[in-house]
């Protein structure tokens, strides 16, 4: 077991870069979500920590040794793939018992690391199987029992869940996270699904077109994000993002003031974008309302509503989270207010948080 | 859902059928036929009449040491052929899957040997292994060693297996090279993580993982061996020196044009058609089974 530290890493293809440094240290026994949307460059920096990707710049250590310059199976790590990559023409055993028959491990002792392995995942039964006899949960376990076998210094998942139906991918999910904790091991986990980021990080890294816009604790990066970026990828339905005047310290949106915390206010010169979240938005009455909402289309789920349309009198999208199945219709016009804490303001120029 | 075609026409399924059952009956069946017919007779040495004899020329042919000969001639040359075509179309294929810059370029210039004709490749390697004016044969003495294919049998072997095998490289090469890159790439780098060096990242998974392609490549490498490479016998050796590479499929020639004896020449046709459906069905029974597929 290890920490993992990434210094400054970068990654060309050619003159084309796609990781323009990146900087993590990931403590021992936790648990890091990398996150972003597709062709952010998540897979190929947790590749380049598995050593299937060269490192252009920059250095990467694992439990305080440098493997730039090492091969995958040196690096004493392993590694969870989205299609599993199972060895199609070995049962589940061999599977499991390939890696340890690689490292020339005494059989009792390669015996006993697969039934345990096996028992803890469930796959006792199947052991002689081959994969295509399994579902796709069994499967994923069956690649988790690889992973595990082997006693690892890290754990490596690339969208290990996304090949899944929505239910299992839950239920696997708590089980992932149950695994890693049980067994203490540092975990790197890529993913472009925040349900899953939120709920299995110790620590979330979110990242948008190479760069790493975010790092920090779920909760952390969705009360205080740090980019428009973060603010509008973290969080569903995503928060409102809007254009408004910051200048003198007060802001102004379409001529009103927003009222904005003490804090805030100090640091503001110019143009800046104001973010809300749909569920900070309350209803209330037409005097003491923030943002007027003319009524589009709404979502209702049972437990609240989705009310989409736009600022009045504005063609800025804008999106609310009400409780409830309120009696609202498409044309309403619908007071809402929100806290002053809970506005997020953005330099419009950079794009990165005031305050 | 019933994804069958069904015709309205009871005449056009035939009608679409008939081109193939066409060129099957005219090409295979017919002369298939006229093989077993002749089989049973025996012509007289000024080629007037064919006296009817039954079995006789295959109880003959059993009893014929130089027939027997023959068996094992093709056996050690399908074996050579097949063993040598595939095993280098592998490693070709396996160099050609890394290279990424200009691989289509390796690849067409590797599939040309398989445009030429049997008998062209045939005079191809006889140039270059003549004893007298051959380039190789003349390397080959410089290095002390006197190739004379014309007179040693092993060489002459060692030749044409060489000639027809380099002819088949070019197809075995395709096949290998479009299984090597229907394999995943992650489970090769599973397996690199597993700890599997590129060696036994290869025998353990991508070799076991090409099984059904090289499964087909074996049939129809037998196959070949067996029946097309008579141009190149036929050109580079003529069979000899002293039977060395006369195969089954060169013996029905020679007998049958060389030595007018067209009833021994049918019946051994008839073996051959024999031999080689039981080959593909011990090939589909046994070697299928360790097919993963």
């Amino acid at each position: 077991m290890a920490g993992i530290t990434l210094t400054s890493v970068q990654k060309s293809y050619g003159a084309t870069r796609v990781i323009h440094g990146v900087d993590l240290d990931v403590a021992d026994g936790e648990f890091i979500v990398i996150v972003g949307p597709s062709g952010c460059g998540k897979s190929t920096l947790l590749r380049m920590v598995a050593g299937l990707e060269w490192i252009t710049e920059g250095e990467i250590a694992i439990g305080g040794r440098r493997v730039n310059e090492l091969e995958p199976k040196d690096r004493d790590i392993a590694m969870v793939f989205q299609n599993y990559a199972l060895y199609p023409h070995m049962s589940v055993y061999r599977n499991m018992a390939y890696g340890l028959r690689i490292a020339g491990l005494p059989k009792q002792e390669i015996d006993a690391r697969v039934q345990k392995a096996a028992q803890m995942l469930q796959l006792g039964d199947y052991l002689d199987r081959k994969p295509r006899a399994l579902s796709g949960g069994q499967r994923q376990r069956v690649a988790m029992g690889r992973a595990i076998v082997r006693e690892p210094s890290a754990f490596l998942f690339d969208e290990p869940l996304s090949n899944l139906d929505a239910k299992l991918r839950v239920q696997m999910r708590l089980e992932i996270k149950e695994l890693q904790r049980s067994l203490g091991i540092t975990a790197l986990y890529v993913t472009h699904d925040q349900v899953e980021a939120m709920t299995l990080a110790d620590r979330l890294v979110v990242m948008n077109a190479g760069v790493a816009e975010q790092i920090g604790r779920p909760i952390d990066v969705y009360a205080r994000p740090a980019t428009t970026f973060v603010a509008g990828f973290i969080g569903s339905p995503a928060m409102n993002i809007l254009d408004a005047d910051g200048a003198g310290g007060a802001v102004r949106l379409a001529g009103h003031e927003i009222p904005v915390s003490a804090e805030v206010s100090g640091q503001l010169s110019g143009p800046v974008q104001l973010g809300i979240r749909p569920e900070h938005l309350h209803p209330c009455g037409e005097g003491e309302a923030t943002f007027l909402l003319r009524v589009g289309l709404v979502e209702s789920l049972g437990a609240d509503a989705i009310v989409h349309g736009r600022l009045d009198g504005t063609a800025t999208p804008f999106a609310a989270r009400l409780p409830g199945t309120a009696p609202i219709s498409e044309g309403d016009l619908l007071p809402l207010r929100s806290a002053p804490e809970d506005h997020h303001l953005f330099d419009r120029e950079t794009g990165r948080r005031v305050g | 859902m019933d994804k069958r075609v069904t015709f309205r026409h009871r005449l056009l399924p035939w009608l679409l059928l008939a081109p193939q059952l066409a060129v099957t009956a005219l090409f295979f069946l017919w002369p298939a036929a006229e093989a077993v017919w002749q089989s049973a007779f025996l012509p007289d040495p000024w080629g007037t009449k064919a006296i009817f004899v039954g079995f006789d020329n295959f109880t003959f042919l059993f009893g014929d040491p130089n027939y027997r000969e023959s068996f094992a001639v093709t056996a050690i040359f399908s074996f050579s052929v097949a063993a040598l075509s595939m095993g280098l179309a592998l490693a070709l294929a396996v160099g050609a899957d890394r290279v990424i810059k200009g691989s289509g370029l390796y690849r067409n210039l590797l599939v040309w040997p398989y445009a030429v004709a049997p008998a062209i490749a045939g005079v191809l390697w006889l140039f270059m292994f003549n004893p007298s004016i051959g380039l190789v044969a003349y390397y080959l003495k410089a290095l002390g060693y006197n190739w004379n294919h014309v007179l040693h049998g092993g060489e002459a072997m060692t030749l044409v297996v060489i000639a027809a095998a380099w002819k088949q490289i070019s197809y075995n090469f395709l096949f290998f090279l479009a299984g090597l890159q229907a394999i995943p790439r992650s489970l090769i780098e599973a397996a690199a993580i597993d700890g599997a060096g590129a060696g036994r990242r290869f025998w353990t998974i991508i070799f076991p993982l090409l099984s059904p392609t090289t499964f087909f490549l074996l049939v129809v490498n037998v196959v070949y061996a067996f029946f097309d490479t008579f141009g190149i016998i036929h050109i580079v050796t003529g069979g000899g020196p002293q039977r060395d590479t006369t195969t089954l499929v060169y013996k029905v020639f020679s007998d049958g044009y060389e030595g007018q004896d067209l009833g021994s020449s049918a019946a051994q046709s008839v073996i051959l058609l024999v031999v080689v459906g039981i080959l593909t069905v011990i090939q589909f029974r046994w070697v299928e089974r360790r097919v993963h597929y």
